[in-house]
């Protein structure tokens, strides 16, 4: 039986099966296996959020160690909604790569790409299943390790010091966090969360821990790319290959997201921390100056894949502010986000990648007019678009609804202001795009192409399809994320 | 389950259909006819209560919810649609059409929505229906404008979710049935379906869109964005008071910028403002008898208004021409055109033998009933300010006056046929009210054709005309406010509401230009710091990446330590 061992299986098989890869040194193989690999984990994810919904959240003591010892696997039902939402872009953004990769990274560094994107894939299940702080570090090692070299296999010079600058923020993040543990550590003699969550309440009063929550937050605010330590994920977003960019941009902030979920709730005990600690009040600030400014910023970009990225660290914004407002709606607010924003992010980068795979830029103004020879991708890009602004019947009026519920329930009028006003920021910087896409004369440029090709596609409307459809119907991720919300905040039924 | 479709859905699944058929092929024309037919039959099929009720994130969610006031609007909006359809028959741009039955399709859902989240989703989906509609004109004007009318509409739409998810988190409650605006969500609540009725400050949106729509584009908007706002005031606000004030304001500012007016549409749009006002206040008054001319007077309204916008748009379709002062002289070679256009200017002048007449009139009635002496003696100046811009103005202006020297045909036969059949029910409701008494949400027991009544309107408007053709040569000039007509007025008042909105257009504008100055401000200064080498936007390098780094963490712990 592999039931089992799914929870390890989850994370072993591809990371074994990258160094296979880079042994066989063949793009085909390479694509193939990774097609494998992700679909099948996708296919374990739904098993085991199956498995958490019936039984209840699944142990799994690594090498037969019990846990305080050894090294503990734990997945909760947000641990499973997670995983489910990382192997779904996993697998279809591996669908998406094989046409743009073989366009834009050299034929001899293909077989690279797809090593590098199995490692990569590994570290983000491994942060999502792990019950241990110092493994978490080491999978979020993993997966930025490998997201580096990923953005640097981009044609764009530029991609090397974008990668190169990431790769520093990225460490000193990943170090923060690190500190942070180790003072954890030095406190209570733990790695475990659970043993961790158990033992914090006793020496929560200690200046040790203020430094260690200080650490772990702005070491994963920088990983989240948080206002103002977002710097990093423009240019890492707007150099990278058009697959890294789908792929990144809809899964490693999300996971910081996640990790930092697990750290302030799971570990540190959500509302118990935010009474003594102003952490609350410090995230909801920032998480607000996120929405608002890097919506600003993106108005004024002439650049798709730059505007997006932007409009991604807006949307960080909104988890951060839910996960802040510390009761269940606003927890849930965050949670399905983390799903949501990464559908339609890896909506619109897909949408943007088919664009570039035929028109080779992604400038406004050298796509103007494009939606009308793409008319598929141009749909995409619009389904994509509302779900940014979060009208009702998309996916990004779930979240709104959450947020605004959790905000009003506390009564604090004017963060549901601030959450309507990005909503309008939104539709201005959506609208560029739209009005470029649909409106505009076409650009030279525009002249004489094609719809995209049938495999950059298929994904894309799946996407689409999961937009509209838990657009019109939230019950299944709502209900799941406020299950998820009411576990960690501590009121479940 | 087949009696209980929504009838919505009739008008979704032909959207979704249009686009493979080609412009101009049978298939099309038959969809296009037939399914609002289909809409139609189904809201007189199906019985009255709630017919599809589901939970979705903890609340009861009620879809469809029949009774006789959400019919009354469906069955309107399902004939407008119909004539609509009819009328746009050889609208080559099917994207238009499609977001005219999808924007129809919503307006009949809100109607049928028990609970407030249904209303608010096709609420949402109506303003983006609308303003793909004004889009598909596809004039670089209409882009604009649609843009603006799409802001305005999704803020409040905001205004409404927000109104929404604070009388939900409240009262525990998402059903819609009536309110009293008395704390801060119902009156987010009742501000988002003002905004959409028109009503002031931000009615400009209405005239603004609706005149770039294309020929038969403003016909659809003419009739649902407002009628469906007056429809949730009804179901949610019957009886607020402030609705009368908003209601009288509308009224008069209507007819004084219509007055003003030189382009055709515009003049139309404006005199939707003034009718709007008719009906809120007429919800405002709040008797059985208001309430029910209110509801009369929408479904009297959408059909006179409809009628008068297609013979605006026959016009604009044979001409090209869409301004006062260009145009003159018609009725000499579109001799239809013109009558359907004066059927429709004397029903919006609620001429006896009209649908104006026989629904209009009610609400006169209850204000009268009610003793509110101001709210009557205003309701009639503005009875009498309809029949100045709009009973004679647009006719006159655009079919006789001078000769323009412009000879162009009578439009197609099915703009025609659509004109003929809302001339005829103008008239025929104005004749035989009683089958649309019968539909009414209230018991009705007034009869229109007293004496009394007849006599008072047909002085009114007589004296108003007159009026008009003395003041010709003033009115064709340039169009100022400051007109000596006070003296037909004396025993009424507007004259001297004209002069306070001579000393308030000043202020007015200088409001207007102070706050374009200052939206420019706040561009530039966002410009600065957010455009692309703004200090947020700018590349850093790692090292000054960094700085930030320390200084958040920094920030962090004096804030950890300061707690202490």
């Amino acid at each position: 039986m592999i039931t089992p061992h799914l929870p390890i299986l989850e994370v072993v098989l591809p990371l074994v099966s990258a160094p296979i890869c880079l042994i066989l040194r063949s793009a085909v193989v390479a694509w193939w296996m990774a097609v494998a690999l992700t679909w099948a984990a996708f296919a374990g994810a739904l098993m085991l959020l199956g498995e958490v919904l019936n039984a209840g959240p699944i142990t799994y003591a690594l090498g037969g160690w019990a846990a305080p010892w050894g090294i503990e696997y734990r997945i909760d039902l947000l641990s499973a909604f997670v995983l489910v939402t990382v192997t779904a872009i996993g697998s279809l953004a591996i669908l998406f790569a094989r046409a743009p990769v073989a366009r834009e990274i050299p034929a001899d560094r293909v077989y690279l790409f797809y090593v590098m994107y199995l490692l990569s894939f590994t570290g983000l299940l491994g942060i999502a299943v792990t019950g241990d702080a110092f493994n978490l570090f080491v999978f979020l090692e993993i997966t930025s390790l490998s997201a580096y070299v990923l953005i640097s296999l981009g044609s764009d010079r530029r991609a090397l010091t974008a990668a190169f600058r990431y790769l520093i923020m990225g460490t000193i993040g990943a170090t923060f966090y690190i500190i942070g543990v180790g003072m954890m550590y030095m406190m209570t003699g733990t790695l475990n969360m659970a043993d961790l969550a158990a033992r914090l309440p006793g020496v929560l009063h200690l200046r040790t821990i203020d430094m260690a929550l200080a650490f772990i937050t702005v070491g994963l605010s920088l990983k989240l790319a948080v206002f103002p330590l977002h710097f990093w994920l423009p240019n890492a977003y707007t150099h990278a290959p058009s697959a890294v960019s789908v792929f990144l941009a809809a899964t490693s902030t999300k996971i910081a997201a996640y990790a930092l979920i697990r750290i302030i709730y799971t570990v540190f005990g959500g509302p118990a921390v935010f009474a003594p600690m102003p952490i609350d009040e410090m995230l909801l600030g920032f998480g607000m100056l996120s929405m608002i400014a890097a919506s600003l910023v993106a108005m004024f970009q002439d650049n798709m894949k730059r505007l997006l990225a932007y409009s991604s660290i807006s949307q960080i914004g909104y988890m951060v502010v839910g996960l802040s407002l510390g009761n269940v709606e606003g927890l849930a607010a965050s949670i399905v986000h983390i799903f949501n924003h990464a559908m339609m992010k890896a909506l619109l980068f897909m949408a943007v990648g088919c664009v570039f795979y035929r028109v080779g830029s992604v400038r406004l103004a050298d796509i103007a007019g494009f939606a009308r020879r793409m008319p598929i991708t141009g749909a995409a890009l619009l389904v994509g678009g509302f779900s940014l602004i979060g009208t009702p019947l998309s996916i990004g009026f779930v979240t709104k609804w959450f947020l605004l519920e959790g905000a009003l329930e506390k009564g604090w009028w004017p963060v549901a202001a601030i959450v309507i006003l990005s909503g309008l920021l939104a539709l201005v910087y959506v609208w560029r795009i739209v009005e470029a896409a649909y409106f505009r004369a076409p650009a030279p440029a525009v002249e004489g192409i094609r719809e995209a090709p049938a495999i950059m596609l298929a994904p894309l409307l799946i996407l689409a399809a999961i937009n509209i459809f838990f657009g019109i119907d939230g019950t299944l991720t709502g209900d799941l994320s406020i299950a998820a919300a009411q576990a960690l905040v501590g009121t479940s039924p | 389950m087949s009696h209980s479709l929504p009838p919505a859905l009739a008008l979704f699944v032909a959207a979704g259909l249009l686009p493979f058929c080609r412009p101009g092929s049978p298939i099309r024309a038959a969809l296009l006819l037939v399914a609002p037919a289909v809409a139609l039959a189904a809201v007189w099929t199906l019985p009255e209560g709630e017919l599809l009720a589901f939970d979705y994130l903890g609340f009861h969610l009620v879809p469809l919810r029949v009774d006789a006031l959400s019919r009354l609007f469906a069955t309107i909006f399902t004939i407008m649609a119909f004539a609509g359809a009819l009328f746009a028959l050889n609208q080559a741009r099917t994207t238009e059409l499609v977001a005219a039955f999808v924007y129809a399709g919503s307006a009949v859902g809100v109607t049928f929505a028990g609970d407030l989240i249904t209303v608010l989703v096709f609420w949402e989906l109506m303003a983006i229906a609308s303003a793909l509609l004004i889009w598909s004109a596809q004039t670089p004007a209409a882009f604009r404008a649609s843009l603006r009318y799409l802001m305005i509409h999704l803020l409040g739409g905001m205004v409404l979710m927000v109104g929404i998810l604070t009388f939900a988190t409240q009262t525990g409650s998402i059903a819609f049935n009536a309110m009293r605006p008395d704390g801060v969500a119902t009156w987010l609540i009742l501000i988002g379906f003002l905004i959409n009725a028109g009503a002031p400050p931000l009615s400009a949106w209405l005239p603004d869109a609706y005149s770039e729509a294309s020929w038969s584009g403003t016909v659809f908007l003419s009739a649902f964005t407002t009628k469906t706002a007056v429809y949730t005031l009804l179901r949610g606000f019957p009886g607020a008071e402030i609705l009368v004030v908003i209601g009288i304001y509308m009224i008069l500012y209507g007819i004084i910028y219509a007055l003003l007016e030189n382009d055709m549409r515009r003049i139309l749009a404006y005199s939707i403002i003034n009718q709007v006002g008719f009906m809120v206040t007429g919800i405002g008054i709040g008797t059985d008898m208001s309430l029910n001319g209110a509801a009369a007077h929408a479904f009297a309204h959408i059909i006179y208004k409809a009628l008068l916008l297609m013979s605006a748009g026959s016009v604009l379709l044979m001409t090209g021409r869409r301004k006062c002062s260009e145009l003159g002289g018609l009725f000499q070679s579109m001799p239809l055109t013109t009558v359907c256009g004066i059927v429709g200017a004397l029903a919006i002048s609620a001429f006896p033998l009209t649908s104006g007449f026989v629904t209009k009139s009610m609400i006169n009635q209850a204000a009268g009933d009610q003793h509110l002496a101001i709210a009557w003696l205003l309701l009639t100046a503005g009875s009498a300010g309809v029949f100045l811009h709009a009973g004679i103005k647009f006719p006159w202006f655009v079919f006789f006056q001078k000769d323009s020297g412009l000879r162009p045909p009578d439009p197609p036969w099915n703009m025609r046929a659509a004109m003929v059949l809302f001339a005829a029910l103008c008239i025929g409701i104005g004749i035989v009210p009683g089958p649309l008494y019968a539909i009414l949400p209230y018991a009705v027991d007034y009869h229109p054709y007293s004496t009394g009544h007849v006599l008072e309107l047909l002085q009114l408007l007589l004296f108003s005309g007159l009026a008009f053709f003395l003041l010709l040569p003033l009115m064709k000039r340039t169009p100022t406010i400051t007109l000596d007509f006070d003296w037909i007025y004396r025993k009424i008042l507007p004259a001297a509401l004209a002069r306070i909105y001579g000393v308030c257009a000043p202020a007015d504008r200088m409001l207007r230009r102070s706050a374009k100055r200052l939206v420019s401000l706040l561009t530039t200064q966002i410009s600065r710091h957010y455009g692309p080498a703004g200090a947020v936007a700018r590349t850093l390098t790692a090292g000054n990446m960094t700085v930030w780094v320390v200084i958040m963490l920094a920030v962090y712990l004096i804030a950890y330590f300061i707690s202490r």
